[in-house]
């Protein structure tokens, strides 16, 4: 058979061409800092302690993908070494962490380390040392900026995406709404409005009555009291957890029902719809990337099963219904993919190459049709959101992802 | 007894008295101390020049407090917010209107006196816990002040401001580290020497005759009022450079980084360190930064209770904090002389 025979020479040509590549092959091995032949170390800086000290599990949880790796045999034969460091979501300790990381322990990268105000204070030092501070844990808009922070990448859909498609939504579906926004008067709530203006576009007026609360208020019933007065019949609520679930109750306790748009960050069935009651929270419209694992409909997804196996082996401790362990297993796979893209060549810059050169990469968890992509002009890593409603006990999706990119 | 044995001794009140000459380290001690501090950061990464540096700042930041507290005997739980304003002012006048940040330091310095003064003023009417409760109010309203809307333009809002590190000047071969370590230490030897003068003058005796009894003092002629606001003042001051100094060391001022558990830290510092003694200052500082890290270390989920725990020892161990132990060693020194 003579297509046999070319195929079979075609294999032994490759297989002298590789043999006669494999010498120059482990010449090219290239490392920076805190790569080697047999480990990587990556630095990590998570709020253990202090007010933001819940989402203390995402480290927890990315600690536990590291071993579960390392137990597999490692990134392309090199184990990982996961230095997570607390920094009590304090700017100043954050500083000083991130320099432990890079001058004494000498990572390699700083992965996820969370909260803007932190990542804020570090970004400029990351950027002059030229070491990237890699998939961050804010949805702030800034850190899509690779033209003046070249060594900083987002990870999740940030805010201004988020409203933007809840915007462009009400434009086409209720383009007479009279809009009522309630919002914590911080960064977050802050970036979540203006997105919201922007895409409004010049239909801005719509909005009829802007209210914020601050997070130390023990409850926020006279502020949906207020936006009731206005005769809204559209309200966005750009709340955190707590707030969220009191202004779902409040809502149904005075009888106010308008189309309720509700942010990803307190889409958990678990810490808010559960507590709010199902029966209030029917119709809402949020959004969400990644699978809710409190939701019964992803009981026999492979992701889903994967997930808990996970779980059971390396964290058997973890809350199931915390949605920060998802967010955790999620993005420690996007960083063990860049990892394994950049073979032997694990020098910084490459490592921001790889990262900038990611292509519809699905690690398990996403919901159905939401991918990575990144280029050289593009560090947001998730820009896609699914358009979801809740109905009965579990949200339903509804219409087609949607994206939409912004830069910082 | 021997003066240090009435030092330890004397723990009733609720400010001991310490005499002025028990307040300072003997000037051959000192001079050693210096000695390491500036050639030590010949030989370490930069790294741990930079904890140098933050050991230098909030030693400076709980040197200000002592002096409220060791030597006019008020309570303040309120020093991070003039470690805001101090932080603050150096960071708004670089970014925004391009100053030396060498020059913003004294700035810093009247704008926290003057604030401190004047916050002093209303809380002379309260003394002990009361006054600790009013300066905690103020440490608690601190960080949401910073954020309001009218100031964003200039203060960042909850995204605070990023501070441009300076280079060494003259084009000393030196690292930015480096040279802010160098430029820290003199501000710092500097403030600790005026701070010990202080207290050995003519003002110092009145703030410690205060603090010993209002009415023996005023009755023998100070002028309490204008002592104790004048104490509040310095303290905010001394504070404030050591914000400024933070700011431009840590590159970066949010909100965030002044609430009251930077507070509770410099008052732990100081007590730890022992109240009214200045050198302990720095022992304080040293505790407040590197045992968190230490108890990180011990146990990352536990890291609190850890460090918990260490502070008790401390507490029963040595109550009177690092100025027990010095002096523990200095008799022991003697005995040793003796023998």
């Amino acid at each position: 058979m003579p297509a046999m025979h070319v195929r079979l020479g075609a294999l032994s040509a490759a297989l002298v061409l590789a043999a006669a590549l494999s010498t120059t092959a482990s010449a090219q091995k290239k490392y920076d800092t805190g790569a080697s032949d047999t480990e990587i170390k990556i630095g990590n800086i998570m709020p253990y302690s202090g007010p933001a000290s819940a989402y203390g599990v995402i480290g927890k949880t990315e600690e536990a993908y590291f071993r579960k790796i390392n137990a597999e045999g490692g990134i392309n034969g090199r184990k990982i070494n996961f230095i997570s460091y607390d920094d009590a979501y304090s700017p100043p300790k954050t500083v000083e962490q991130a320099r432990k990381l890079v001058e004494s322990d000498e990572v390699l990268l700083i992965f996820q380390s969370l909260g803007t105000p932190p990542n804020s204070a570090i970004q400029k030092y990351m950027n002059s040392k030229k070491v990237p501070q890699l998939f961050v844990a804010t949805g702030a808009t800034k850190w899509n900026d690779p033209r003046n922070f070249p060594w900083t990448m987002g990870w999740q859909p940030n805010y201004q995406i988020e409203s933007i498609i809840y915007a462009k939504y009400i434009l086409k579906n209720h383009p007479n709404a009279k809009i009522a926004v309630l919002y914590q008067n911080d960064d977050y709530g802050k970036d979540y409005l203006k997105g919201f203006k922007d895409g409004l576009g010049a239909k801005t007026s719509m909005i009829v009555v802007e209210e914020s609360y601050e997070v130390s208020e023990p409850t926020i019933d006279s502020h949906i009291v207020k936006l009731k007065a206005t005769g809204a019949d559209v309200f966005f609520n750009i709340t955190t957890p707590k707030f969220a679930a009191q202004a779902i109750k409040k809502n149904a306790e005075i009888g106010w029902k308008p189309l309720h748009f509700l942010n990803n960050v307190s889409a958990s069935i678990g810490s808010v719809i559960k507590p709010a009651g199902f029966e209030n929270a029917q119709d809402i419209i949020s959004s969400q990337y990644f699978m809710d694992p409190t939701d019964a409909q992803w009981k026999d997804d492979k992701a889903m099963i994967g997930w808990n196996e996970f779980l059971d082996k390396y964290y058997p401790e973890a809350n199931r219904a915390d949605a920060s362990v998802m967010y955790g297993y999620v993005v420690a796979q996007g960083l063990a993919h860049v990892l394994k893209s950049c073979g032997d060549n694990l020098t910084r810059e490459n490592v921001m190459k790889q990262a900038a050169n990611i292509k519809d990469y699905e690690p398990a968890g996403l919901l159905p049709g939401i991918k990575v992509n990144t280029s050289a002009t593009d560090f947001a890593p998730l820009s896609q959101l699914q358009l979801i409603r809740f109905k009965g006990e579990h949200w339903e999706r509804f219409g087609e992802v949607l994206s939409g990119d912004v830069g910082g | 007894m021997s003066a240090a044995e009435e030092v330890v001794a004397e723990g009733h009140e609720a400010v001991e008295a310490v005499p002025k000459r028990a307040m300072t380290l003997g000037t051959g001690t000192s001079l050693l101390v210096l000695a390491a501090l500036l050639i030590v950061p010949a030989f370490v990464k930069n790294f741990i020049i930079f904890q140098m540096t933050m050991l230098l700042i909030y030693g400076l930041a709980v040197l200000a407090l002592n002096i409220l507290t060791g030597g006019s005997g008020q309570f303040s739980l309120g020093q991070s917010a003039f470690y805001a304003v101090g932080a603050y002012t150096s960071a708004v006048l670089m970014e925004h209107a391009n100053i030396n940040y060498a020059l913003t330091i004294p700035i810093s310095a009247a704008v926290c006196f003057a604030f401190g003064y004047l916050f002093g003023k209303p809380a002379l009417r309260l003394s002990g816990v009361y006054l600790a409760l009013a300066t905690f109010a103020l440490a608690t309203a601190m960080p949401q002040l910073l954020k309001l809307n009218f100031l964003e333009h200039w203060t960042g809002g909850v995204q605070g401001l990023v501070v441009t590190k300076p280079d060494a000047p003259f084009g000393l071969p030196m690292s930015q580290d480096m040279w802010l370590y160098y430029f820290t230490l003199v501000v710092t030897v500097a403030i600790y020497i005026f701070s010990v003068n202080l207290l050995r003058s003519r003002s110092g005796r009145a703030f410690m005759a205060i603090r010993d009894n209002e009415i023996a003092a005023s009755s023998m002629g100070v002028n309490v009022a204008l002592y104790k606001t004048l104490a509040f003042g310095v303290s905010a001051g001394i504070t404030g450079v050591a914000g400024s100094l933070g700011a431009i060391a840590v590159q970066f001022v949010a909100p965030d980084s002044y609430t009251i558990t930077l507070a509770i830290s410099l008052f732990l510092g100081m007590v730890v360190g022992g109240v009214g003694w200045l050198p302990g200052s720095f022992v304080g500082a040293a505790f407040i930064i590197f045992v968190p890290n230490m108890a990180e270390s011990i146990s990352k989920g536990l890291s609190g209770a850890v460090f918990g725990v260490l502070l008790f020892l401390v507490i029963y161990l040595v109550p009177h904090g690092a100025r027990q132990i010095a002096i523990l060693g200095q008799q022991f020194v003697g005995k040793l002389r003796k023998n």
